[in-house]
């Protein structure tokens, strides 16, 4: 009673009530400090390797080509800049999607962690209808390509949704097994002799699909598309969010979405079908994963092999992406921006060698993801303690 | 210091932010003395049982006991001062037997192991002392509420306790268990123990204290004996102004049946069955009241009729249209508002806002969309006028509703489910942790519903508001309807039926 209202907790608390009340509170300033905090324990971790901190991790800001805004950049790092900056916008436009596949859910009270198979799903699908039907029409061939990654990444997840509105199936594990579906899948079709491997008679050895045809891959509008520019993919990634905040903010599904996250219970009793929503939200959650496979395949990687799909793990950092982003769409774009900045700015091709092995510097990158994961997962910590001094 | 009185507050003042909980609030407590403190929701009484508990460090005043000063920063030092507090949830652990749970935190011990013997003689000592009467050896998850109660109040005393603190103690117990409370409580001042009573259920503060202190906004308005004070008296102190205690109805002007139970039977989450063969109907222009000591059936008869549960025989029919196995959204739609037992739970959203929590039903009409697209304006344009008809207070329509009191919560349901033009109401719990003023706005408006030609079901475990507001009451036990009777019987009469008694000269 004399507990300040703010602390007054659903009983049946949800995942997404959970993480309402931990954002409310942390404001703004939450995911700032975790960043910083994540930041400083990597900095620790390059001393203990006998690295200046600051040096490398001016490298990696440099590596992710952010310093092209600084007006005051020579005309030669300009370029190179440039170039860096390419390389950091298109792991963007995946990130934001995938990002969005898992903050969608969040909002619907579901944990989607399998981003990752919906995103190899839109890949596999995107290159099918890619490389086939050359001589379609240049914009419908990308529209059919995209549509067809788009509708597999929301089928795959579907699955997961309709395991738990059917089965009661748990989202966390069925959407886990659903990945390793996925990349098995995956190695499978484009494998020596399999229905997708390539046809080319020079690489019947190679277990790689066939190529994107020129007429199905977008197009590139900054850079030199022969040395990997930047595709217009970022913009359909940005309109993925406009997209993702309409619906989930201006519409009736929306509207049924945030209040079965926030409480199941009540929004059945007023008459909205929680299952349905189950199904709904798992499915536009694959849809926006889908995308994102299908716009890395038409925009730059223009092909898939087998030993790409086990060692991709873009996806796993949408998780992070939207914990960071507190699932909101302006969240997802910045913390897409941060993970593919220090992706782009770690990897062996950008950052310079002298001050941080690039090698070192990618693990560097993934303990910073983990950390960030796991600092936002103390809310649940902040709940427990908040419920329990509100017993006393 | 033989004449000091057991305890004292002397001008305690509690600050949360700009908010005063309590402002320069005396109070005393006499040896010997049940001294209730009595105040509406947020008056601020937990807040100064909690700076006496140590809970809260006061910003200003004094606390003396036997007219000694004394500083409490915690819990375990109020309870080696001897002031020992009953919480409202228990705090004993379930799979441990009563005197396991008595001892906890100073077990006797023989060697490094629990001397169980010691303690269950302790156990033995102290109930008989006291009349208490516990099995020392039960374990706490078989024994029923009232007896954990007992457990908690004789762990109080095993701890030492001259002051006891009982946080709103009656407000899980059943008629009879409260009136056996009240027997244990006369037997602990008898020996010298001197008791808080905190409630704000105005015949029990009579019934049983003493003297009473009233509380409002913080403030103490008054210290008043019981002798002489009446419950009319005391609401008027609590609220500061005269209020209805006893609801005036009209004459009843009864009509077609609008919700009919045919046989209907439900088994609850486990499985097991939980409503059994129920039939009853309510007419238009009546209230019909459902009694019924609490985990009777009473929720799963709710969900039943609401769609949340699938029956497992009978039929169901709510304004002439047969809603046995609708769904929650067709059973709305044929006109039945629900006025949830638990709004935390089944009522509100509490991370929306007040617009969005008031259109939970009406979001799909084109009065608040068009092609699945929201109108956040339209939205908030009615919620406004709603909050205003229901003088909701402390929110705008951009206010989350978690944020809101308990009482305005519960306005907010009642706008969203009365506004929805409903045939037939049900009502479970409508009042549930309210004070009296917002109780007498809930009762007003049930029974402007009831004049106006609706139906209502009202369940409650509070037989007094069944009583006061119902035409005709239905007793429910263990899942069946037991008894008719007339609103006007005795509370004995009501007991004996809703405890299991007198099934043999069942009513038809």
């Amino acid at each position: 009673m004399s507990a300040p209202p703010d602390s007054e907790l659903p009983p049946n608390i949800t995942v997404a009530s959970r993480m309402a009340t931990f954002f409310r509170g942390g404001g703004i300033l939450a995911p700032l400090i975790t960043i910083l905090v994540a930041f400083l324990a990597g900095g620790l971790v390059v001393l203990a390797t006998g690295h200046n901190p600051i040096e490398t991790y001016q490298a990696i800001f440099k590596g992710s080509g952010f310093n092209w805004f600084f007006p005051w950049l020579s005309e030669d790092d300009r370029i190179i800049a440039a170039l860096n900056l390419q390389q950091t916008l298109i792991l963007t436009t995946p990130l934001i999607l995938t990002g969005l596949a898992v903050a969608f859910a969040f909002r619907c009270g579901l944990f989607n962690i399998g981003g990752q198979g919906q995103y190899i799903l839109g890949s596999i699908f995107a290159v099918w209808v890619g490389s086939s039907f050359d001589g379609m029409p240049a914009l419908l061939h990308v529209l059919v390509a995209m549509l067809a990654g788009v509708l597999a990444g929301a089928v795959w997840a579907g699955i997961a949704g309709l395991l738990k509105a059917l089965a009661g199936t748990n989202e966390v594990i069925s959407t886990i097994m659903l990945n390793w579906i996925a990349i098995w899948t995956g190695v499978w079709i484009f494998n020596l002799g399999s229905p997708l491997q390539n046809d080319n008679p020079d690489q019947v050895d190679v277990p790689v699909s066939n190529d994107i045809v020129e007429g199905a891959k977008l197009p590139v509008f900054w850079g030199d598309p022969q040395l990997q520019g930047l595709h217009i993919g970022i913009f359909i990634a940005l309109a993925a969010l406009v997209v993702f905040w309409v619906l989930l903010n201006r519409t009736t599904l929306g509207y049924e979405v945030r209040a079965v996250g926030f409480n199941p219970d009540a929004a059945e009793a007023s008459g909205i079908n929680v299952r349905r929503n189950y199904v709904m939200v798992m499915a536009i959650c694959g849809a926006f994963a889908g995308l994102g496979g299908a716009l890395d395949l038409l925009g730059w990687q223009f092909r898939i092999a087998t030993n790409d799909i086990q060692t991709h793990t873009l996806a796993f950092f949408g998780i992070a992406v939207a914990l960071l982003g507190r699932n909101t769409a302006i969240g997802t774009l910045l913390g897409a921006l941060l993970f593919a900045g220090l992706l782009t700015g770690t990897s062996v091709r950008n950052l310079d060698p002298t001050v941080f092995e690039p090698q070192l510097a990618t693990n560097l990158t993934y303990m910073i993801q983990g950390l960030v994961v796991l600092l936002i997962s103390t809310d649940v910590l902040v709940v427990y303690l908040l419920r329990r001094r509100r017993r006393k | 210091m033989a004449d000091a009185p057991a305890l004292e507050l002397r001008g305690i003042t509690k600050r949360f932010g700009t908010l005063v909980a309590n402002n320069a609030v005396d109070f005393e407590l006499r040896r010997g003395e049940i001294h209730a403190l009595l105040g509406e929701n947020g008056a601020g009484k937990s807040t100064l049982m909690n700076v006496l508990y140590g809970l809260h460090q006061p910003d200003e005043g004094q606390i003396l006991l036997d007219g000694q000063p004394v500083t409490i920063d915690s819990p375990r030092r109020a309870i080696g001062l001897g002031i020992g507090m009953v919480h409202q949830h228990f705090m004993l652990v379930p799979v441990m037997t009563v005197a396991e749970n008595l001892v906890l935190g100073a077990e006797p011990r023989s060697g490094p192991l629990l001397d169980y013997k010691t303690a269950t003689r302790r156990v033995r000592e102290l109930s008989s002392e006291y009349g208490l009467a516990v099995d020392p050896d039960a374990k706490v998850e078989d024994i029923g509420v009232g007896t954990q109660q007992r457990v908690e109040i004789l762990r109080a005393l095993f701890r030492g306790a001259k002051v006891l603190v009982l946080d709103e103690p009656t407000a899980v117990l059943t008629a009879q268990e409260a009136q056996d409370l009240f027997k244990v409580l006369r037997t602990l001042t008898a020996a010298g123990t001197s008791v808080v009573f905190i409630s704000h259920k105005l015949n029990e503060v009579l019934d049983i204290a003493d003297r009473v202190t009233v509380l409002r906004r913080g403030e103490k308005v008054d210290t008043v004996s019981t002798e002489g004070a009446t419950e009319r008296s005391l609401a008027g102190l609590m609220v500061g102004r005269d209020v209805l205690l006893r609801v005036e109805k009209t004459e009843q002007k009864l009509g077609e049946p609008l919700l009919e139970l045919e046989g209907v039977s439900a088994v609850d989450d486990r499985g097991l069955p939980a409503v059994n063969d129920v039939t009853l109907r309510v007419r238009a222009g009546e209230i019909v009241g459902l009694a019924g000591v609490d985990a009777n059936g009473q929720s799963e008869l709710i969900e039943t009729i609401m769609g949340l549960r699938a029956p497992t025989a009978g039929t169901i029919t709510a304004a002439g249209v047969d809603v046995t196995h609708a769904g929650p959204r067709e059973t709305l739609n044929a006109g039945v508002s629900h006025i949830a037992e638990d709004r935390h739970r089944r009522g509100l959203v509490l991370e929306f806002d007040l617009a969005e929590n008031l259109c939970l039903r009406e979001y799909k009409t084109p009065a608040f969309s068009s092609r699945g697209f929201l109108s956040p304006s339209k939205m908030v344009a009615r919620a406004r006028t709603l909050l205003k008809e229901f003088d909701v207070r402390g929110g705008d329509p951009e206010t989350r509703a978690g944020s809101l009191s308990g009482g305005n919560q519960q306005k907010v349901v009642i706008a969203r489910e009365l506004t929805a033009d409903p045939k037939v109401i049900i009502a479970a719990q409508p009042t549930r942790g309210l004070d009296v003023g917002a109780i007498e706005f809930v009762h007003r408006r049930l029974v402007e519903e009831r004049d106006a030609g609706k139906g209502v079901l009202l369940v409650s475990l509070e037989l007094e508001e069944i009583r006061s507001l119902s035409d005709r009451v239905l007793v429910i036990y263990e899942g069946r309807i037991v008894a008719e009777l007339p609103p006007e019987s005795s509370e004995e009469d009501f007991g004996v039926y809703m405890t299991g008694g007198g099934r043999d000269e069942r009513a038809a």
